[in-house]
This record gives structure tokens, C-alpha cells and sequence, in this order.
């Protein structure tokens, strides 16, 4: 055959966290800071509801845009959570993770030629998403002075006439940073003004350690702008189950549901049974394991003073985004290094952009016992490398 | 944090104060105040080990009691409570709603030894009517604990 591949498909870069992983997996004792998912399990009483299900037969197609009671009981969930409203027939639709509302939410909105403004360092997804939907990405790279947050400077410096949408992904992976409410009142001025979408993937809003979390849906004038993307893999570590689902203005919506019914018919219903589980019994196993991830959070903010490691104090997710800048090398140098040496994985910082070069991610989704050996490590590493500098 | 750090130290009574304070977020000397306040108070009353004895050679034989009694005028069940619990070889005491009224665990060294206590010093009290022993042959899951499995990472090394 002459020409067997998709060019647009072959031109996309492949996840610079591949790289890492290759390199990881040929090491059976290494300590891993390098997981993006949860410890825990899927509490128990959830994962119950999902073997009864089974039990019960339930093992056939639900309806395109997902169960009727889960779609309820996200409705019921947001207006609990954020004091949004959305309409369970026409304003839901539950995917198969979150990703998969970034793909087919892309898809849905962009024209060949749109621009998607996509902040750095964040998921790996948007970009390459963005670009099979047709959209030319458009990079703002956040400052660690800014504590990774997105300014309205920054936002409108950006925006051209053929900017379409933003993608807002705070809490933020891998940085941890979070957007407070005048942050979002700010940057939703300038996107009213210049009448753009956003898709806001808020994977993480259970888990800030500030105040409570703020969705972009609760400023004014931005919910019928806005495609709120959520799901259950962090918030109720839930990560195999692949459940997420997207709300938002029904136009849009119903483009959405039309991809999702041809690639993919509908989300996993086994899932979809204990999502309603989760979301009707579960607020007190989130609010138990974000104690637990707070904890962590505040013991490698210290174990880093004490290291002297440069590092911003971050409010979300279970990242923390210290700076290595010091040492003089890269971020990949340094974490295939510290592979090599002390035998501790964490992810570079430009797996999630350029502008992540001199920065590592490390997470926290480790027992206390896991991550106290393997800051100890890290500890080592560091002194190490000082000792060659002097 | 009071509420924090009783879960905590619930689970992990030898937990290092200084790691205490660092993650509750707050002094040492603050997390130190705390405890002494709560053990002063009665919350925290003692600081034990989990301990399985089934892995060790030490032979161990514990038992479930179902106690009915009869109540005592003006001191209902804490008088024949107290004449229980006062027994060393009783680890506890609890009063139950429901078909019996006090439910009683005891740990003893030999089958033998518990059912000596019960006919000889259970049974034989004024206001007990009858008893049911349940020896306990495994214990699965004690204290919030699960005894029987380690606890192994499955999750891939690295991912997004």
C-alpha cells in the first residue's frame, strides 16, 4: 500500500509521558511519585453497587447520552455543589472519562482553522485533540510567579479574531494550581467581551485544599458559554471505571451526543450504576480520602522547605510542581537521573508543555509511608547534585 | 483539628509529633497541647498495638459472649456490668440493644480456660439468666484493619 497512515495523525507528537514510562517499567524497584491517579480504592459500597448491577443483569446498551438517573443525580450534584443548574434531558451527557469530553467537545465546537487557546503546563490531551478536531492550539504558558494561574493579561494577549475557545483546566494537573473567584471573574470579563467558548475540565474540583472549589459556570454570564467537563476517576477514585460526562448549552450537547452515539454508542453501564451509587452515598469517602491527600500535601510542601527546594504552595489536585532550575539541567535529565541514582520516578515538567522545563510533577496519590521514602531519596539526590555544582 | 487528629493517632498511635504537627498544619507544641488536653479529658484513653497473634507461635483462644441479665433496681445494667468487666481475662463489655443485653469478649489462653470462666464465674452471677459463647476461629478484619491481605499497588508506574 502506498500510503497506509493518516498524516494528521502521524505529525501528532506522541505523550512525552510514553517516554518516561518505558524507562520505568524496565525497573521493577522503583518507587513511583509518577501516578496520576488515586491510592485508594474505589470505596467499597460503590464498587458493590457495580457487581450488583451484574448481578442483576443489568449488562445491556443504556441510552445514548447516558442512564436517566445518573443524569439526574449529576444535576443534582452540580446544583449541590457549584448552585448550577442544568436540565438532565438535554444538558448531560455522560462519556467514557473525561477525555473523552475533551475529544468529542472539541470536535463539536471547532471549525478547520479556529483557534483553541490551551494554558501550560496541563493534561496532555487538549492539544492533540484540538488538533484532530481541525483547531490550530494556541499555547499560553502560565508563570510560576503567577502561582500557574491564568491572568486576564495573559488571556487577552492571546485572543485573535479567530480564537473560538479556551480550555480552562484548573485544578490543575500537573501544576496543582487552582483558580479563586476573582481570578475567574477577571479572565470571564475578557472572554465575554470577546465572545468565546470555554471548556472548563474541573476533573479535580473535589479536591482543593483552600476554599471550596469555584467552577467558571458560577460567574455570570458563563454557563451558557462554558462545556463543564467532570467525572468520577479522582474525585471517587474511580479511575478503571472510565466515567465522566460533560454539561452544558444544549446546542452543543446534542452535536456532542451525535459523535458519542457513533463512536461510542454509550458510557460503560456497569460504571453508570455505581456513578449513581457514588454520587448519591459518597460525599463522605471524598471528603474522608481529600483529608488524607491534604495531609500529604502539607507533609512534601515541608519535606521540601526543609530541602530548600523552590516550590509554590498548590491548593488542588495531588500535584506539587517544584523547581529544579537550580541545578542547571533539564527537567528530563533530571528525573532520568534521579531513575538511574535513587531509583524514584516523577514526570519531567515538559511532559505537559514546553514551558514545564525546569519543573518536575510530583504526586501525592502515595501513602505517607511511600512518600517518606521516597523524598528521602529525593533528598539524597539533591545534595548530590549541589555537592557536583560547588 | 481535634476530630483530625484523633483519626489519626486512632490508626497510628506512634506517628512522630513533629510529622503530626507538619501535616495537621499546625505547631508541635500545638499537637502535644492537644493530646494532653484529650487524655486529660478521657477521649484518648490508651495508646495499643494491633497485634496478630495467629501469626505467632503464643497460643490464643478469644470468645464472644452473649450475656442476658436481669436489670438492678436503681442501677439497671452498670452494676452486673462492672461486676463483669472487673474480670482481667474480659477485654470487653459492651450493652447491646436487641435480643441479649451484654455482649462480652474474652481472651483467654485455652478453650478450656474460657469455659471455665463462663460456667464457674459468668453463669453463676445473681443476675445473669443465660449465656452463649461464640469462639472466634479467624479474625479477618479487626480495628479497621484487614489481617489477612498486604496491601499491594497495582496501579502503572507512570501515567498522565
Amino acid at each position: 500500500m502506498k500510503n497506509m497512515l493518516s498524516e494528521k495523525t502521524v505529525a501528532l507528537k506522541p505523550s512525552g509521558i510514553r517516554k518516561f514510562f518505558d524507562l520505568v517499567s524496565e525497573m521493577d524497584d522503583a518507587i513511583s511519585l509518577g501516578v496520576g491517579e488515586p491510592d485508594f480504592d474505589t470505596p467499597w459500597h460503590i464498587r458493590d453497587e457495580g457487581i450488583y448491577s451484574l448481578e442483576k443483569g443489568r449488562t445491556f446498551y443504556t441510552s445514548n447520552a447516558g442512564l436517566k438517573e445518573l443524569k439526574e443525580e449529576i444535576c443534582n450534584y452540580t446544583k449541590r455543589k457549584q448552585g448550577v443548574t442544568y436540565d438532565p434531558l438535554h444538558e448531560v451527557l455522560v462519556t467514557v472519562g473525561g477525555s473523552e469530553a475533551i475529544d468529542i467537545g472539541m470536535r463539536a465546537v471547532l471549525n478547520s482553522g479556529d483557534e483553541v487557546l490551551i494554558p501550560q503546563p496541563s493534561f496532555v490531551s487538549y492539544e492533540p485533540c484540538a488538533i484532530m478536531a481541525g483547531g490550530v492550539p494556541v499555547i499560553i504558558e502560565l508563570k510560576a510567579e503567577n502561582e500557574f494561574r491564568l491572568t486576564a493579561q495573559e488571556l487577552e494577549e492571546a485572543i485573535t479574531e479567530k480564537t473560538k475557545l479556551l480550555v480552562l483546566p484548573f485544578p490543575n494537573n500537573p501544576t496543582g494550581a487552582i483558580m479563586e473567584r476573582e481570578d475567574l471573574e477577571a479572565i470571564a470579563e475578557v472572554i465575554r467581551k470577546h465572545d468565546i467558548l470555554v471548556m472548563s475540565d474541573e476533573i479535580y474540583a473535589e479536591l482543593t485544599y483552600k476554599e471550596k472549589h469555584v467552577s467558571i459556570t458560577e460567574i455570570e454570564g458563563m454557563q451558557e458559554r462554558t462545556i463543564l467537563i467532570n467525572g468520577f476517576s479522582k474525585a471517587f477514585a474511580m479511575t478503571g471505571w472510565r466515567l465522566g460526562y460533560a454539561c452544558g448549552p444544549r446546542a452543543i450537547i446534542e452535536q456532542m451526543l451525535k459523535l458519542h452515539q457513533f463512536a461510542i454508542m454509550c458510557a460503560p453501564t456497569t460504571s453508570q450504576y455505581a456513578a449513581v451509587e457514588a454520587l448519591r452515598n459518597g460525599d463522605e469517602d471524598v471528603a474522608e480520602m481529600k483529608t488524607a491527600y491534604n495531609q500529604r500535601r502539607r507533609y512534601l510542601m515541608n519535606a521540601f522547605r526543609e530541602m530548600g527546594l523552590e516550590c509554590f504552595e498548590p491548593f488542588g489536585a495531588f500535584y506539587v510542581f517544584p523547581s529544579i532550575k537550580e541545578f542547571g539541567i533539564t527537567s528530563e535529565e533530571f528525573a532520568a537521573r534521579l531513575l538511574e541514582e535513587e531509583k524514584v520516578a516523577v514526570v519531567p515538567g515538559t511532559a505537559f508543555g514546553d514551558c514545564g522545563e525546569g519543573f518536575l510533577r510530583i504526586s501525592y496519590a502515595y501513602s505517607l509511608d511511600n512518600l517518606k521514602l521516597a523524598i528521602g531519596k529525593l533528598g539524597n539526590f539533591v545534595q548530590r547534585l549541589r555537592g557536583e555544582k560547588q | 483539628m481535634r476530630e483530625e487528629l484523633l483519626a489519626i493517632v486512632e490508626r497510628n498511635s506512634r506517628i512522630d509529633l513533629k510529622e503530626l504537627a507538619v501535616i495537621l498544619g499546625v505547631e508541635e507544641i500545638d499537637v502535644i497541647n492537644e493530646l494532653a488536653a484529650l487524655e486529660a479529658e478521657g477521649i484518648i484513653c490508651g495508646y495499643h498495638t494491633m497485634i496478630d497473634w495467629e501469626k505467632t507461635s503464643i497460643e490464643k483462644v478469644s470468645a464472644l459472649i452473649e450475656v442476658r441479665v436481669t436489670p438492678q433496681r436503681g442501677q439497671g445494667f452498670d452494676s452486673i456490668a462492672e461486676r463483669i468487666y472487673k474480670y482481667p481475662e474480659v477485654t470487653s463489655v459492651y450493652l447491646i440493644s436487641g435480643g441479649y443485653d451484654l455482649l462480652v469478649t474474652l481472651e483467654g489462653k485455652s478453650l478450656k480456660q474460657i469455659s471455665g470462666f463462663v460456667s464457674d464465674k459468668l453463669s453463676t452471677l445473681d443476675s445473669v439468666l443465660s449465656t452463649a459463647t461464640h469462639f472466634i476461629l479467624k479474625k479477618y478484619k479487626d480495628h479497621g484493619t484487614i489481617l489477612s491481605k498486604k496491601y499491594e499497588d497495582t496501579r502503572e508506574k507512570v501515567t498522565p
